[in-house]
């Protein structure tokens, strides 16, 4: 019974992991390839994640949806993301890279608040519930293993992201990205169109978070607009980036594990005292902060380094 | 004889600062042009306007007969304009060849779908990518730095890879912004003799920005002489070296 509880803790474990690792290989796309500073990671997230529930959510669902398969509402996440990340990247990707960090901030504000008002589509406040969960109720041999049947679903889906951002990377594309970020007037200079490929950047890496949100929503089956949470969606991502690695697609992956790992080991910490300690999520929030410190004065470049041809 | 490129009374400030004033110079196709000027004439300065990375508070820029004012630097660089930078551009997180790798134009793989789906495309086109790249770093002399980081180059080195990257570009009127400071002699002449066959052989237009006047008298007729934003006079060196306005130019430019 005991080894049960923790095979379904690790499964609960990877696959917010894995939701993380898809966030961190998108914001990987922006900041790692490109130097896009983008704060608003967790608009994107939850504009994917709704998307996903709007078109999946059956009619006894609150509020009710058209039921389509979990797979169509996946698929278009992405461009949902991406198209509000086109209509936010013409107006601002020309911006000096902090004015556009500023402007991504507003534009988080802006949609979480768009998602918390228009109740006609998203149920406001109270949220959407009853989206669908694959797996659940699947039962192997007495075993409830429609978590697990969902994590090997996750991890298929971020092996796939994986292999093509990789792809991405290694191609002239990739290049070009970097020495952008390098030198964006030498690569304007050498005939780069430094704008548009920006752009290309900002919206695959949205589209990328924008189905982080659909693999979140599927597996917990309920998304409110608090899931557009500074802290959980933003702060965390970027963290779990630079200590991973920016620029490097297998570091994305392993920051996301290690932070999340020592995120969830300190929330078990949380737990132990009788009394609840006050202020411990600030002070988790710090650990953190510490943590990340830690891994950049051992390893400048993250726990896996940007490779070098 | 035609203009490659042709401005027409160019004027740039900086705030308060008149860098460009009222400047005009033909640069005639198939010739090495020299710019010369004390520090601070604004010969930079008129480089970034005419590749389109300033645009200019006034006048024009022309590119054989075609006005392309204040059109970005990647269109120029495609209609055939390439420049090397004064201070070394490099693109320092990436390695020696990769930073000659990035120019070539009309790359399929800078596209994503065909980055996934036509792999084997952009493979052949790395190939030969590679292989010019290669080609490029032997004349260079930077072959076994090939796989070094660029950011690690000494100051002379990087200025060679300016040169690299414009020698793996199409383009045919190439602007070269110092590109003898720093880099050793020997080196310098085999760079020249580059040069001289590119221009010769291939018909490239260069201008030239070059403060060591031996080397200006070398390789560029005519010269133009540029002070205080504006160009003085042009001829051929000798020419330029009899004109009292062009010594006044300069012992002024060294005096304050
Ligand atoms: N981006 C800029 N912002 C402000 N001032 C500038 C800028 N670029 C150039 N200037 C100023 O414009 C003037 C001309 O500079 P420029 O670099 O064009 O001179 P130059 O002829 O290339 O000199 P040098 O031979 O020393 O390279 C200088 O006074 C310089 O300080
Ligand atoms: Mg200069």
């Amino acid at each position: 019974m005991e080894l049960l509880g923790i095979a379904n803790y690790l499964v609960l474990f990877l696959t917010i992991a894995g939701v993380y690792a898809l966030l961190t290989l998108g914001l990987n796309v922006q900041w790692g390839y490109t130097g896009i500073l983008n704060i608003g990671v967790a608009a994107f997230f939850a504009v994917g994640a709704y998307t996903s529930a709007l078109l999946t959510a059956p009619a006894t669902a609150q509020p009710p949806g058209p039921g389509l398969p979990v797979a169509v509402g996946m698929l278009a996440a992405m461009p949902v993301a991406g198209i509000l990340a086109l209509g936010i990247g013409l107006i601002t990707l020309n911006l000096r890279s902090d004015y556009l960090a500023i402007a991504s901030i507003g534009i988080a504000e802006i949609v979480r608040l768009f998602l918390k008002n228009e109740e006609w589509l998203t149920n406001g406040v109270r949220g959407m519930a009853g989206i669908p969960r694959p797996f659940a109720g699947v039962d192997i041999a007495g075993w409830s293993a429609g978590g697990a049947l969902y994590l090997a679903l996750t991890i298929a889906v971020i092996g796939v992201v994986f292999a093509a951002l990789q792809i991405l990377y290694r191609a002239p594309w990739g290049r070009a990205l970097r020495a952008i970020r390098d030198r964006e007037v030498a690569a304007e200079a050498m005939g780069k169109n430094v704008l548009w490929f920006r752009l290309q950047s900002f919206v695959l890496g949205s589209a990328v978070m924008g189905l982080a949100g659909a693999v979140h929503v599927h597996y917990a089956g309920f998304i409110g607009p608090e899931a557009i949470d500074p802290l959980f969606a933003t702060f965390i991502v970027w963290v779990m980036l630079i200590a991973g690695g920016s620029g490097s697609n297998l570091g994305a992956i392993v920051g996301a594990l290690a932070i999340w790992a020592v995120w969830s080991v300190t929330e078990l910490l949380g737990q132990i005292p009788e009394e609840p300690i006050t202020g411990f999520g600030a002070l988790r929030v710090f650990l953190i902060g510490l943590l990340l410190q830690v891994i950049l004065l051992l390893r400048p470049q993250g726990i896996v380094p940007e490779p070098r041809e | 004889m035609n203009s490659a490129l042709s401005v027409r009374s160019i004027s740039k400030s900086f705030g308060g600062l008149r860098a460009v004033r009222e400047c005009s110079l033909e640069i005639a196709e198939g010739a090495v042009t020299g710019l010369i000027g004390p520090n601070g004439a604004g010969k930079t300065t008129l480089f970034n306007i005419i590749c389109g990375l300033f645009r200019p508070d006034s006048g024009n820029v022309h590119l054989r007969g075609r006005d392309v004012t204040g059109q970005p630097a990647h269109r120029l660089f495609h209609r055939g304009v390439v420049r090397t930078f004064q201070i070394p551009h490099e693109f320092a997180g990436m390695t020696v060849l990769e930073n000659l790798m990035l120019v070539p134009a009309g790359q399929s793989g800078e596209n994503v779908f065909r980055a996934w789906f036509q792999r084997p495309r952009v493979r052949r086109e790395e190939h030969a990518i590679v292989k010019r790249a290669h080609e490029v770093l032997d004349v260079l002399q930077l072959g076994r730095l090939s796989g070094e980081l660029a950011g690690n180059l000494s100051g002379g080195q990087k200025k060679l890879l300016e040169l690299g990257r414009a020698m793996m570009s199409e383009a045919r009127v190439v602007l070269l912004d110092e590109p003898a400071a720093g880099v050793n002699r020997t080196l310098m002449k085999t760079l020249n003799a580059a040069i001289r066959r590119l221009n010769r052989e291939c018909n490239y237009t260069f201008c030239i920005v070059e403060h060591d006047m031996n080397f200006v008298r070398r390789m560029c007729n005519p010269v133009v002489v540029m002070a205080e934003g504006a160009t003085l006079v042009q001829g051929t060196m000798d020419e330029i070296m009899a004109d009292q306005r062009v010594l006044d130019a300069y012992l002024g430019g060294r005096r304050d």
